[in-house]
């Protein structure tokens, strides 16, 4: 089979041959084109062709015959030196062209570097669980130092003894507030719709249409709006809060705070908070707002319940305790919304990877936090009967 | 060690959890000096910057500001101490989402009583000193390596400290702007009498600024060889010294 290559179409491949000059000693005759794009050798397969090895031999080169290379000779050679290694043949590379010699000094320098104290140990199984397990209560203790520290910072700001831009507080305030308005009032308008039109399909096998009304009003109050509400926000706020202060890691510009004496956690972490808790329960209420409506444009529209019925059911079922209950939950979103964000991103790492990932794990440890949040109020409300 | 050297380091043993960085590091800073911190990549100079700019506690060993404890002083004697140093991050470190001029005063705003035309005239001038008037209003998204270094430099001398450390100045810039940084250096040196310390293994900067250097060696975890530059080309039989030295510098990015 041919090879193709750019300039090597004719030319012979590169080839190996191992010839043995008397019991312990090898020269091995290297010839043809060693280029990328050409079918090179196999450094195992050429090797086999000098069983049963010599127990402590030597190895030679002649590469004369060899008429281009370029750094796949050097891949080539690097591996097949590290088994003559293994098997305790001694190899001279003097036979070898000067230019591949360099490169391969290179690489030896880079191999013997750092990295190679690095031993890779086989993990058990065992092992691996245990560590999986470990880490997780490592970065749950990590976690509730992170709040534990919010919550002093909060005390000192409260003390007027924290430093606080307040110009930076009201840039994330505009930002997690009136900017996201858009986004949530597209989101609940669809939910309200989608609730309306659920319900409707259901209800209307016993002509009950009118309790729409009913399934629009407290899904929305008590579940729809601040869930929903949470989960945009998470993916828009939080994860930008985690990018931003992962960025800033990053950076050595949280270093840079830390030496000046200003703690970040007042300084970056605590107007982010703030303004996110403020803001949350005012978008929930939004969204709320927007379910309903649009939920009630669809029951009046599309399944032609009388308006005035319509909002006299709503009126009388959709007290302001499920919007209290609503309200109150959204104001737990919002703290674990900015925890996590700020979280993962002030531990976020230096490589190039590293704001990338502080973001994905901010939203889906911050959506899951939302969601058994979620369940531990739907338990205690109903042990409570509210 | 003596009372009144600005820094002084006895037995400095650094680790970021079980990785041993660096172990039994000792050297003193003389008044007025610039120091160098010479070393290959991940020979652990940056961490050596964080043990004495008190962001990793050693885990054994003294970092001495003028004779006091740093580690084992308490909070607002540290602060008190960092307020006096100055500190020029690798990468810049400068915050993003101020202006330059936010950025030099806000050191200012914090821990001066100074009134906000005072810090304007102050900005201004730190800001003309390293070559960028006219930038005041820029965010550090929009000016270029070597701006971003000297602005960072302007604001590592805000609070006008004894005490400025640079860690690879010459990192990432030009063979120009590197060489402008260098001579930045020695007149803070000859004008202010700013103590300095920095780190670099640009040869060319090494050489044209270096009153004392240490050499640190990623193998050893330790010193190998302190004192000028001349003096260990010359005199220095360790070959890591010598190869160090006399190294082509190659054009792969060096961090
Ligand atoms: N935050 C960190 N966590 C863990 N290891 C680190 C950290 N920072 C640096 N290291 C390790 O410490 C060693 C020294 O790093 P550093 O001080 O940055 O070296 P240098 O500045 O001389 O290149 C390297 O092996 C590096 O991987
Ligand atoms: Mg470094």
């Amino acid at each position: 089979m041919k090879a193709k290559g750019y300039e090597t179409d004719g030319a012979e491949p590169g080839f190996v041959l191992l010839d043995r000059l008397g019991s312990d000693r090898l020269l091995a005759r290297m010839t043809g084109v060693w280029k990328i794009g050409v079918r090179l050798p196999r450094p195992e397969n050429v090797l086999k062709q000098a069983e049963p090895f010599p127990s402590a031999g030597h190895l030679s080169f002649e590469t004369s015959g060899i008429t281009s290379w370029d750094t796949s000779l050097v891949t080539f050679l690097s591996s097949f030196l590290d088994r003559c290694a293994m098997l305790g043949i001694q190899a001279d590379t003097a036979g070898l062209p000067p230019g591949v010699q360099r490169l391969l000094q290179l690489a030896g320098a880079f191999r013997s570097g750092h990295e190679g104290e690095k031993v890779h140990e086989k993990v058990t199984f065992l092992e691996r669980t245990g560590g999986k397990a470990l880490g997780f209560f490592q970065a749950l203790f990590a976690f509730l130092l992170f709040v534990g520290g919010a919550v002093v910072a909060l005390g000192r700001l409260l003390s007027f003894h924290a430093r606080f831009r307040f110009s930076d507080f009201m840039a994330v305030l505009q930002e997690s507030g009136p900017n996201a308005l858009p986004i949530i009032f597209l989101i609940s308008a669809l939910v309200g719709i989608i609730l309306a039109f659920v319900g409707a399909v259901q209800l209307r096998m016993f002509n009950a249409e009118i309790y729409i009304a009913d399934v629009v009003g407290i899904s929305m109050a008590r579940e729809m709006g601040p869930m929903m509400t949470a989960i945009v926000m998470m993916g828009r706020t939080g994860a930008s809060f985690a990018a931003q202060l992962g960025a800033m890691e990053t950076n050595e510009e949280i270093d840079a705070l830390r030496t000046l004496g200003i703690d970040p956690m007042e300084f970056l972490v605590l107007p982010r908070m703030i303004a996110l808790i403020i803001m949350i329960p005012l978008l929930t209420l939004y969204s709320d707002v927007i379910g309903i409506l649009s939920g009630a444009l669809t029951g009046i529209g599309m399944f032609g319940i009388p308006a005035s019925q319509y909002y006299e059911e709503t009126k009388v079922f959709l007290t302001l305790n499920q919007f209290g209950i609503g309200l109150a939950k959204s104001v737990f979103f919002g703290s674990i919304i900015a925890a996590s964000g700020c979280f993962y991103g002030m531990r976020c790492g230096r490589s190039a990877s590293a704001v990338g990932d502080a973001t994905t794990r901010s939203v889906v440890s911050g959506i899951v936090f939302i969601i058994v949040a979620d369940g531990t109020f739907a338990v205690i409300t109903s042990v409570l009967g509210i | 060690m003596k009372r009144e050297d600005p820094i002084a380091l006895r037995d400095i043993t650094l680790a970021y959890d079980s990785l041993l960085v660096l172990k039994d590091v000792n050297f003193q800073v003389k008044r007025g000096d610039i120091f160098v911190i010479m070393g290959g990549s991940g020979s652990g100079k940056s961490s050596l910057m964080k043990a004495m700019t008190g962001l990793l506690p050693p885990v054994r060993g003294q970092v001495f500001y003028e004779g006091v404890d740093f580690w084992e002083a308490g909070p607002a004697t540290r602060d008190a101490i960092l307020h006096k140093v100055g500190v020029l991050y690798q990468r810049g470190a400068l915050w993003s989402s101020m202006t330059l001029a936010e950025n030099i005063a806000l050191p200012l705003e914090e821990f001066t009583g100074l009134g906000a035309e005072e810090i304007r005239d102050l900005v201004n001038f730190k800001l003309s000193l390293v070559g960028l008037s006219g930038f005041e209003d820029a965010y550090p998204a929009e000016i270029s390596g070597g701006m971003i270094k000297r602005a960072a430099l302007a604001r590592a001398m805000a609070l006008d400290p004894g005490i400025l450390f640079f860690d690879e100045p010459s990192a990432g810039l030009d063979p120009v702007s590197a060489r402008l940084l260098d001579e930045l250096i020695l007149e803070l040196k000859q004008n202010l009498h700013t103590t300095i310390i920095v780190i670099s293994h640009d040869l060319e900067s090494i050489f044209t600024i270096a009153d004392t250097a240490i050499l640190l060696d990623s193998e050893e975890r330790t010193v190998i060889a302190s004192g000028k530059p001349e003096d260990l080309l010359r005199n220095s039989e360790d070959s890591r010294v010598q190869k160090f030295l006399t190294r082509v510098q190659t054009v792969f990015p060096e961090t």
